[in-house]
């Protein structure tokens, strides 16, 4: 079964979160990856050694430097129609054009696919989580995307495998356009790919008391989260929302502080591979889900805990 | 301006599912049911856009069993002005949403559609781009900014890491994001108002659309539950689990 992988960069690097995909892909069928982008060398450098890869299809152009959905999805469109599967990573990218070229062509999209059982079967979180449904696709092509933090990286060899082979007639869209983007200039690791999430909650009682958190989040490197509470009450954006209604995290370490543990928060965080509350009342349900609990005050808990970690 | 918003029926976000014995479902009788939020935010900034006196009239749809007309009418609380109702008794897949939507829209031609960048039920994330596919129009998905300039609009969108602003020619569909603003609640005199506004019945038959899912749905479960962990004394006794039995830090 013919099977393509849309890689996921910045035009300059691999996102890493495609080597994950991969990983699913390669249970499907024989994989190529495509690369859109203005600068494919770089990226395909970082591809070549990828163990068990056919071919990596490129088209360098402007066009994609912005990867706006309508170019790359009628890219895709128009190229790949004879595959059996097309797969992408749920990144905010992935997440754009996948459901637009499922449109395209006629085919129920398989989003934030966490297990593949067989080649028509998946397995795929809904209510934030809180369900887990198994489908059974009748799709003639399946459209998926790959919640990254469900399978591991694929292997990368010393050999080069892939073969590099420019493709594709290029139309370009007239109905967006690119204008800038404001990325966040933090030193630390974005929120949803991170190994370590420092999250505080209304606990926290104010906006400067957040600041022992980040403290922490420094020293571990680690990215800043919130309650819905904590962004209600103003302490912190709206971007650092994880829950039902913000961003879904599965963190190597989460680090849930002053976090009651509401249904909303947990859904959204519960997939962590290892979950520490700190919390002054030891009834709080965030510690029904901590592998770590620890019923102290934060304001003493925290600072401590940060000047103990070297 | 014409803005049509397609507003869905779900469970409310406070509730905690629960799936069914029979592992076919989750359970959804006598569980509170609301507008998705996602939604909520999208009838929200079509009624901004109206204050504004950008847009001149605000289309609330919905698909379904009769109970989404409590849906329609909670988006003509809130200020919509009349509603669309389209019968349909059997599960509906985002594929089929978006083609009876793309129907909606040749009949009606709206110069935007806003709707939620997903629902909080199947969390697809899918209907928003699969019509803009469909209509072959422009799309801003995951829209936290939102601006109408003559015949196109900006849009500041939520990606990884921070804000993409794209221009998209109109008609264009958007999908909102969180941060795009706070619904309002509906008041009571709105409330009353709400029940004599439009809403117009459509059945599924006449629009002679293919609604078979492509995804059989063959099992829902609970998802694995996490172990019981433990109650730690000290942060000393924190770091030295985190260091030496979790290997994480």
């Amino acid at each position: 079964m013919k099977t393509l992988v849309i890689v996921d960069h910045n035009n300059n690097k691999l996102e890493k979160s495609t080597l994950n995909t991969i990983k699913a892909a390669l249970k499907l069928g024989n994989v190529d990856l495509l690369v859109l982008s203005n600068n494919c060398k770089d990226i395909c450098n970082e591809l070549i050694n990828v163990k068990n890869i056919n071919n990596i299809f490129i088209n360098e152009n402007d066009v994609f430097k912005n990867q706006l959905a309508e170019d790359v999805a009628d890219f895709i469109y128009e190229n790949f129609k004879d595959y059996s599967n097309i797969l992408f990573s749920n990144t905010s990218n992935g997440k754009n054009v996948a459901p637009r070229l499922a449109g395209l062509l006629d085919t129920m999209i398989i989003p934030d696919v966490i297990e593949i059982v067989d080649k028509q079967t998946f397995r795929r979180p809904i209510y934030a989580g809180n369900a887990i449904a198994t489908c059974k696709s009748k799709n003639t092509i399946n459209i998926i995307t790959i919640r990254t933090t469900a399978f591991v990286e694929t292997e990368i060899g010393n050999e080069t495998v892939g073969i590099i082979k420019e493709i594709g007639n290029l139309t370009v869209n007239n109905l967006s356009k690119y204008l800038d983007s404001e990325l966040t200039k933090s030193e630390r690791p974005e929120l949803t790919s991170a190994d370590i999430v420092v999250s505080g909650g209304r606990g926290l009682g104010s906006a400067e008391n957040f600041q022992i958190l980040e403290k922490l989040a420094d020293k571990l490197g680690a990215a800043m989260g919130a309650s819905r509470a904590a962004v209600d009450a103003g302490y912190v954006p709206n971007d650092w929302q994880v829950g039902q209604t913000g961003k879904i995290v599965a963190p190597n370490l989460y680090i849930a502080v002053g976090i009651s543990g509401a249904i909303q928060h947990l859904a959204g965080m519960k997939d962590s591979k290892v979950i520490i509350g700190i919390n002054k009342d030891e009834e709080a349900p965030i510690f029904s889900i901590s592998d770590y609990g620890l019923a102290e005050d934060l304001f003493k808990a925290v600072p401590e805990m940060e000047s103990k970690i070297n | 301006m014409k803005i049509l918003v397609p507003v869905k029926r779900v469970v409310d976000y406070n509730v905690k599912v629960r799936v069914k014995k029979d592992e076919t479902d989750v359970e959804l009788d006598n569980v509170k049911m609301s507008m998705n939020p996602f939604d909520e935010i999208a009838v929200e900034e079509a009624l901004r856009l109206k204050e504004k006196g950008i847009a001149s009239e605000i289309i609330a749809v919905s698909i379904g069993l009769p109970e989404v007309q409590e849906t329609i009418r909670n988006a003509l609380a809130m200020g919509a002005d009349s509603g669309i109702f389209i019968n349909c008794t059997s599960r509906l897949e985002p594929l089929s949403v978006a083609k009876i939507l793309t129907s909606i829209c040749n009949k009606i031609k709206p110069d935007l559609v806003i709707m939620g960048k997903q629902a909080i039920d199947d969390d697809m994330n899918a209907t928003g781009q699969m019509l803009s596919a469909m209509l072959n129009w422009g799309q801003a998905t995951f829209a936290s900014k939102l601006e109408i300039q003559d015949k196109k609009i900006k849009v500041g969108r939520e990606i990884d890491g921070g804000i993409e602003n794209i221009e998209v020619i109109l008609p264009a569909i958007v999908t909102t994001d969180l941060r795009l603003n706070e619904p309002r609640y509906a008041s009571l005199p709105n409330i009353m108002k709400a029940k004599r506004k439009p809403i117009d019945e459509i059945k599924i038959e006449d629009l002679n659309i293919d609604t078979e899912p492509r995804l059989e749905i063959l099992k829902v479960e609970e998802p694995k539950s996490r172990e019981a962990g433990i109650m730690v004394k000290s942060v000393d006794e924190m770091i030295e689990k985190l260091k030496n039995e979790a290997k994480v830090i």
